[in-house]
C-alpha cells in the first residue's frame, strides 16, 4: 500500500492544458442547435456510447477520454450507463442490421433537449464496410444525427475539441 | 349504558348475538328462507353487532376501572362457568373485537368468492361461534371453562381451516393444525391438573390467591414449562410453529386474518396470566428462557418469509416473527420483577400488550389486502404476481401501509411498539447481572437484524405482487379492484395502524396501567440507575411521533411546492422500459425468489437451502445436448427432520410394541381385567 | 424558528459541495485535475431544467417515490446536531410554547426513517420492472438489513456514552466526557464508518462511478429516472452521505459545538468551520479507500457488514460493562 501511495504523491499531473487542444481549429459536420441547448449542456453533459457494428476504434479514442492525459471530466463532461441519465448520444460504426432497433430504442429512451453525434467516419457514411448486407450505412437513417465527427478514428484530442468547440463556441 | 355494559348481562347478550349469528344460517337452511349469501350475511352482521358490543364493554371495563366477575358456581354445581373481565382481559376483549370487526365487514362481500363452491352459511355460523370462544377464552375464570371454550375455539377454527376441503394441500393442513391443537391442549392440561393438585381447585381466583404460595418450587416450575410448551405451541413460538405456515394459509383470508392477528394472542393472554397472575415471582430464568424462546423465533421467523413466495405463507411467518418480539416484553418483564427493578415490569408487559394489538391491525390489514389480491387474480403464488397497483390501486395502498407499519417504519404503530421494546431491552443492559446483560444484548442485536431483515421482506412482498409487469402465464384471469365493503374495512384498519403510531403515547400510558394492575406491581423503583440511558419518566413517555408526522408534512408541502414551481415548464413523457436494447418480456423482471436469493445464500448456515436439478437429454447415451432441465430449490426442514420426526418414530415403535396386548381373545381381555382388579384391591388395602 | 431553518437548508445547500470534494480529490490522486468542486450543483441544475421519460409501466410509486426519498433526506438533518446542541423548535402563530423538533433527534428515529429511504429507494428500482432495477433492490435491500444492525449499534453505543437517546443530547455529553472513555467510541466509530460507507455506496460495498449494471447497487435503482426525479434522488443520496458525516463528526468527536442555548452568529461560524474540518477528512478518508483498495464481491460484502455489527457490539459490551 506504501508503495502505491508513493507512486500516487511522486507522479506529477499529466493532463493536457486546454488550448492546446485546439477547440478553435477543428471542423465539424452539422447544423448549428438551439442557443438554449447549448448554454444548457455547456457545464455539464452526460454521454450515452452506443457502439452499433464498429470496428471497436472509437471505442477505444472514446475510452481514452477519461484517462488523466485528456481528462474530459473537467469540461463537466462525462459518460453514463443509461440512456435516460444522457444529454448525449454517441454512436459509432456503421449501424449492423441487429443493433438498429436497439438504437431506436436507445434513442427513444433519452429525454429531451438531446444531442445525437455520429463519431468516425463508419458512423458517418460506412466507410469500409458501405453497401455491405449486414449494415445500414449511416447513423442518420436511424436517429437523426446533429452534428458528425470525422475520422477513422477520430484521436481523442479531435473527439474533444469537436465536443469543446460545439459547446463553447457561441455562434 | 355504562352500566349495562359492566355488568354481566352485557357479556350474556354478546354471547347471545353471536349464537344467534350462529343458529341463524341452520335456520335458514333447514326453513329454506332467504338465499345462501343471505345466511352467510347475517351471521357477519351479527358479528358485527357483537363485535361493537365487545368493543363497549372492553372500553367501559378499561376507562371505568370496574372488571365484571360472574360465577354459575351456584346454579349448576357440576358444569363449573365463571367468567371475569378485568383490565388484561377486557384488553384482549377490546382486540378480537376490533379485528373481528374489520374481518365480518370485509366478509360480507368476500364470502361471494365461495358461492357456488363451498356453503356459505356455514362459513358465516361457523365464524361466528370460532370468534364468540375467543371472546370468551380470554373471559374465562375456571379452567374447565378456559378448556370448554379454548376446545371450541380449536374445532370451530379447524372447520374453517379445512373449509375449501376438496384441495387436498387444505385437509392436510387442517389434519396437522389439529394434532397441533390438541397437543397444545394436551399440556395446558397439565398444567391445570399439576394447578389443582397444589392448590385444591380449578377456580382461577383460587389460583391468584394462593398457588405461589402453596405450590413446591418443582411444582411451580412444571406447571411453567407444560404452560410454556402448550401456549407456545397455540401462539407459534419456534420451533413448535409447524403447523402455523400450513394452517393460516388454508383458511379464508378473513379467517387468517383473525388466526393470526389475535387466536394466536389468545395463548399470549393465558402466557402473561400465568407468569404474572397465578405464579408471579419465578425465577429470573425463566425470563431469560422467553426472552431465548423470543430471538429465536423472531429471526427465523423472519428468515423463512423472506425464502416464500406463497403470500400467505409469508404473511404466516411474520406472524412467527411479532410472537417473538411479544415474547421479548414478556421475558423481560420477568426479569424486571424478578431481579428488584418491580417498577419496569409493566412497562415491559405494556410493550408486549402494545404490540400485540399493532401486529394485530396490520397483520389483519395485510391478510384482508392478500385476500383482495387472491380473489382477483386467482392464485396465492407470487410468482404469478405484477403491475397489481394500476388495477388495484386501493388494496394496493392499504397493503402498502400494513407493509410500512410491519416494517416498523415511523410514524406508524409498529415502530412505536418496536421502539418501546427497545427502550425496554436498553433498561435490561443496566442489570447487575453479567448474564442477564448480555442476553439483553443479544436480544437488542436479534431485534435490529429483524426489523432489517422485516423491511427487505415487505420490498419483495409488496413490490413484487404490486409492482412492475404482470408476471401471469395466462391472463385470461379477470382482474378488478374489490368491491367498496372490502375497501372500507381495509381502510378502518389502514387508519387505525396510522392513528395507533401518532397516538403512541396516550395509548402506551393506558397499557402502563393495565399492565401493572396484572401482578399489582407497585410503582415503586428500586433500580440502580448508573448506566440507564432513559430514565424511567422518558419510557412512560414515548417519542412523540406526532411531532414527526407534523414535520415530515411541513417539509413534504415546502420541498415539493419548490421543485414544481421550479420545473413547471418541463415536459413528462410516457415511453418503454429502459432494457438495455433488448424485447422486454415477463422473465425480465425480478421474480420473488430471485430477489430473496442473495439474503437466503447469506444465511444458509441457518437455512440449508436445497436445490434438485433434473435434466432431461435427446440422447440419453451420449448426453450431449440438453432437451429440457428443471432446478427445484427449496430448504431443509430442520424441525420435521431432527424433532417432530424422531417423536413421531419413537411413539409408533412404543405404540407397535404395545399393540401386542390386544391379541383379539376375548378371555385373555377377561384375564387382564381379573388381573387389574385383583391389583388395585390388593393396592387399597395396603395404603 | 432560526435555527429551524438553518438545519433545514444547509444540508441541502452543501451537500452536492461534499460530492464534489471527494471527485476533487479522487481526481488528484488519479494525476489529472478533474473536475470543479462546484460541478455537482451544475449537473443538479441542467437536471432540473431537462424533460422526463417515465416508463409505461411504472405506478404512482415512480412518480411520488423520489419526492418521498428527497423529503425523508431533508426531514433527517432537522435532528442531527449540526451546528449547535439545542434542538430546533417552530413556533407557529396560535401556538402557546415553540414545538421542539428533538424527537428527531432520537437516534432510534433516525435509522428508522433512514431505513424507510431505503425501502422506497428499492421500491423505485422495482417499479418499472427493468432487469437491472430489480436486481438492484435485491442487492440494496440486502446491504440495508445487514448494515442496520451495525449502524444502530455504533450509535448505540455513543447514546450510552452519553447517557440519552437524543442526539442532540448525546453530542453535549460526549464532549464533557474524559479521554479515557473513548475506546468504546473508538471502536462505535469504526462501526459506524463501515455503515457509512455502505449506506451511501462507497468502496469497498459499491462504486458509484460503475458502469457496469451488473456490479451497481444503488446505481442499479436509478437507472430509470431522468429529470427532475433523477435530480432528486441524486441529491437525496448526496443529503444521506452529509448526514452520516455529520452523525459522525458530531456524535463521536463533537469539540467545536455550539454548546448551550446560544445561537450566537460567532458560536456557529466556529461550529461550522469545526464540522467542515471533520468532514474534510472524512472526505478525505473516504476518496482515498476509493483510490486504494478495490471494491468487494456482493458476497464479500456480509462478512464486512458483520464485522461493523460486532465492531458495535463489543463497543457496547464495553460500556455496560
Amino acid at each position: 500500500m506504501f508503495h502505491l501511495l508513493q507512486k500516487i504523491i511522486a507522479t506529477p499531473r499529466t493532463t493536457v492544458p486546454a488550448s492546446w487542444l485546439g477547440a478553435g481549429e477543428v471542423a465539424t459536420i452539422g447544423k448549428p442547435f438551439r442557443e438554449e441547448v447549448r448554454r444548457l449542456f455547456s457545464g455539464s453533459l452526460s454521454i450515452r456510447v452506443v457502439s452499433a457494428g464498429s470496428s471497436n476504434a472509437e471505442e477505444q479514442e472514446l475510452t481514452a477520454l477519461s484517462n488523466s492525459y485528456y481528462d474530459i471530466e473537467r469540461f463537466g463532461i462525462r459518460f453514463v450507463a443509461s440512456p435516460r441519465h444522457a444529454d448525449m448520444l454517441m454512436v459509432t460504426g456503421p449501424v449492423s442490421v441487429n443493433m438498429a432497433e436497439a438504437l431506436r430504442q436507445t434513442y427513444a429512451a433519452m429525454p429531451t433537449p438531446k444531442l445525437v453525434v455520429a463519431v468516425g467516419d463508419g458512423a458517418i457514411d460506412g466507410s469500409v464496410f458501405r453497401g455491405s448486407y449486414a449494415v445500414h450505412d449511416s447513423v442518420a437513417d436511424i436517429v437523426p444525427v446533429d452534428f458528425s465527427i470525422p475520422g477513422d478514428p477520430p484521436s481523442p484530442k479531435i473527439i474533444l475539441a469537436s465536443l469543446l468547440k460545439v459547446l463553447r463556441d457561441r455562434r | 349504558m355504562a352500566d349495562f355494559l359492566i355488568s354481566s348481562s352485557g357479556v350474556f347478550v354478546l354471547g347471545a348475538l353471536f349464537l344467534i349469528g350462529a343458529l341463524g344460517p341452520l335456520f335458514f337452511f333447514v326453513t329454506r328462507l332467504g338465499s345462501e349469501s343471505f345466511a352467510g350475511q347475517w351471521s357477519y352482521a351479527l358479528s358485527i353487532l357483537g363485535s361493537l358490543l365487545g368493543l363497549g364493554i372492553a372500553g367501559a371495563v378499561i376507562f371505568l376501572g370496574q372488571g365484571i366477575a360472574f360465577d354459575a358456581g351456584a346454579i349448576t354445581a357440576f358444569v363449573p362457568f365463571s367468567l371475569r373481565v378485568d383490565a388484561l382481559s377486557a384488553f384482549f376483549l377490546g382486540v378480537i373485537s376490533l379485528i373481528a370487526l374489520a374481518a365480518s365487514l370485509y366478509a360480507i362481500v368476500y364470502q361471494e368468492h365461495f358461492r357456488g363452491r363451498y356453503s356459505l352459511g356455514m362459513l358465516g355460523g361457523v365464524y361466528s361461534i370460532f370468534v364468540a370462544s375467543m371472546m370468551f377464552v380470554v373471559m374465562a375464570n375456571h379452567a374447565l371453562t378456559f378448556l370448554f371454550f379454548w376446545e371450541v375455539m380449536s374445532l370451530s377454527s379447524y372447520l374453517l381451516v379445512v373449509y375449501e376441503h376438496r384441495e387436498k394441500a387444505n385437509r392436510r393442513a387442517g389434519l396437522l393444525y389439529l394434532i397441533m391443537m390438541h397437543i397444545s391442549m394436551a399440556f395446558i392440561l397439565l398444567a391445570f391438573l399439576l394447578a389443582f393438585s397444589a392448590a385444591g381447585s380449578m377456580n382461577f381466583d383460587v389460583w391468584r390467591a394462593n398457588l405461589s404460595s402453596v405450590a413446591t418450587p418443582l411444582t411451580a416450575a412444571l406447571i411453567l414449562s407444560a404452560a410454556l410448551t402448550g401456549l407456545g405451541i397455540k401462539a407459534g413460538m419456534v420451533p413448535l410453529h409447524i403447523w402455523l405456515p400450513e394452517a393460516h394459509p388454508a383458511a379464508p383470508s378473513h379467517v387468517s386474518a383473525l388466526m393470526s392477528g389475535v387466536m394466536i394472542k389468545t395463548a399470549i393472554f393465558m402466557l402473561v396470566r400465568f407468569f404474572f397472575d397465578f405464579l408471579p415471582g419465578s425465577s429470573l430464568w425463566w425470563g431469560i428462557v422467553i426472552i431465548a424462546f423470543g430471538v429465536a423465533s423472531s429471526i427465523l421467523g423472519v428468515l423463512y418469509a423472506l425464502s416464500e413466495h406463497d403470500i400467505k405463507r409469508l404473511l404466516a411467518f411474520h406472524s412467527v416473527e411479532n410472537i417473538g418480539i411479544i415474547l421479548l416484553g414478556i421475558g423481560s418483564a420477568i426479569v424486571f420483577s424478578a431481579s428488584g427493578a418491580p417498577g419496569f415490569a409493566p412497562i415491559a408487559l405494556a410493550a408486549a400488550l402494545f404490540h400485540t394489538v399493532n401486529h394485530a391491525i396490520f397483520k389483519a390489514l395485510l391478510f384482508l389486502g392478500a385476500g383482495s389480491v387472491v380473489v382477483a387474480t386467482g392464485t396465492r403464488n407470487m410468482e404469478e404476481y405484477g403491475g397489481l397497483l394500476k388495477v388495484l390501486p386501493y388494496t394496493g395502498a392499504f397493503f402498502l401501509v400494513g407493509s410500512l407499519a410491519i416494517a416498523a417504519f415511523p410514524p406508524l404503530n409498529g415502530f412505536a411498539s418496536e421502539w418501546l421494546t427497545f427502550q425496554v431491552l436498553f433498561a435490561g443492559l443496566a442489570s447487575p447481572i453479567t448474564s442477564v446483560k448480555l442476553v439483553f444484548l443479544f436480544a437488542i442485536a436479534g431485534l435490529a437484524l429483524t426489523g432489517g431483515l422485516a423491511a427487505a421482506a415487505f420490498v419483495k412482498a409488496f413490490g413484487i405482487t404490486f409492482l412492475a409487469r404482470s408476471r401471469a402465464h395466462n391472463k385470461t384471469a379477470c382482474v378488478h379492484e374489490a368491491p367498496p365493503l372490502m375497501l372500507v374495512s381495509m381502510g378502518m384498519l389502514a387508519t387505525l395502524a396510522v392513528a395507533f403510531g401518532t397516538f403512541a403515547i396516550p395509548i402506551s400510558r393506558a397499557l402502563v396501567g393495565i399492565a401493572a394492575s396484572v401482578g399489582h406491581t407497585t410503582a415503586h423503583l428500586s433500580f440502580p440507575t448508573g448506566k440507564l440511558i432513559a430514565s424511567p419518566v422518558n419510557i412512560a413517555g414515548m417519542v412523540p411521533l406526532a411531532t414527526v408526522f407534523l414535520a415530515a408534512i411541513l417539509v413534504a408541502a415546502l420541498a415539493v411546492g419548490l421543485v414544481f414551481w421550479a420545473t413547471r415548464r418541463n415536459k413528462v413523457v410516457y415511453g418503454a422500459t429502459w432494457s438495455c436494447g433488448t424485447p422486454i418480456t415477463p422473465r425480465t423482471e425480478i421474480t420473488a425468489t430471485s430477489f430473496s436469493r442473495s439474503l437466503m445464500v447469506i444465511f444458509k448456515g441457518m437455512l440449508r437451502p436445497t436445490k434438485q436439478v433434473s435434466v432431461a437429454y435427446h440422447d440419453e447415451v451420449s448426453r450431449y445436448s440438453v432437451k429440457s432441465s428443471a432446478i427445484s430449490v427449496g430448504f431443509f426442514d430442520p424441525y420435521r427432520a431432527h424433532f417432530y420426526t424422531p417423536i413421531e418414530n419413537a411413539l409408533i415403535f412404543i405404540a407397535s410394541r404395545v399393540k401386542r396386548i390386544q391379541g383379539g381373545n376375548v378371555n385373555v381381555y377377561v384375564v387382564y381385567v381379573f388381573a387389574t382388579v385383583l391389583a388395585l384391591l390388593t393396592f387399597a388395602t395396603l395404603i | 424558528m432560526i435555527l429551524f431553518l438553518i438545519q433545514l437548508t444547509l444540508v441541502p445547500l452543501l451537500s452536492p459541495l461534499l460530492v464534489g470534494v471527494i471527485r476533487s480529490m479522487k481526481a488528484r490522486m488519479q494525476s489529472r485535475i478533474g473536475a470543479s468542486m462546484f460541478q455537482p450543483y451544475l449537473d443538479l441544475l441542467k437536471l432540473f431544467r431537462k424533460d422526463e421519460i417515465i416508463s409505461r409501466d411504472a405506478s404512482w410509486i415512480s412518480l411520488a417515490g423520489p419526492y418521498i426519498v428527497f423529503i425523508i433526506s431533508v426531514l433527517v438533518p432537522l435532528g442531527v446536531p449540526l451546528l449547535t446542541v439545542s434542538a430546533p423548535t417552530l413556533s407557529f402563530p396560535g401556538l402557546a410554547a415553540p414545538l421542539t423538533l428533538a424527537p428527531l433527534g432520537d437516534f432510534i428515529v433516525i435509522v428508522y426513517l433512514m431505513a424507510l429511504g431505503a425501502f422506497f429507494l428499492a421500491l423505485l428500482g422495482m417499479d418499472a420492472g427493468g432487469g437491472f432495477g430489480g436486481f438492484g433492490a435485491s442487492r440494496e435491500m440486502m446491504v440495508a438489513a445487514l448494515t442496520e444492525g451495525g449502524l444502530f449499534f455504533a450509535l448505540l453505543s455513543a447514546a450510552l456514552a452519553g447517557g440519552s437517546m437524543t442526539t442532540f443530547v448525546i453530542a453535549g455529553r460526549v464532549s464533557e466526557l474524559p479521554l479515557i472513555s473513548y475506546t468504546p467510541l473508538i471502536i462505535g466509530f469504526s462501526a459506524f464508518f463501515i455503515a457509512l460507507l455502505a449506506e451511501n455506496k462507497r468502496f469497498p460495498v459499491d462504486n458509484p462511478a460503475t458502469h457496469l449494471e451488473l456490479t451497481m447497487i444503488h446505481e442499479a435503482l436509478l437507472l430509470e429516472y431522468s429529470g427532475k426525479r433523477l435530480a432528486l434522488l441524486e441529491w437525496a443520496g448526496a443529503n444521506n452521505l452529509f448526514i452520516f458525516i455529520a452523525l459522525g463528526a458530531n456524535l463521536f468527536f463533537p469539540w467545536g459545538i455550539a454548546a448551550g442555548e446560544s445561537v450566537a452568529p460567532a458560536a456557529l461560524l466556529i461550529a461550522l468551520i469545526a464540522l467542515s474540518g471533520k468532514a474534510l477528512i472524512a472526505l478525505g478518508a473516504i476518496a482515498f479507500i476509493e483510490s486504494v483498495i478495490a471494491k468487494l464481491r456482493i458476497f464479500r460484502v456480509p462478512d464486512l457488514l458483520f464485522t461493523s455489527f460486532v465492531l458495535g457490539m463489543i463497543a457496547v459490551g464495553i460500556i455496560i460493562a
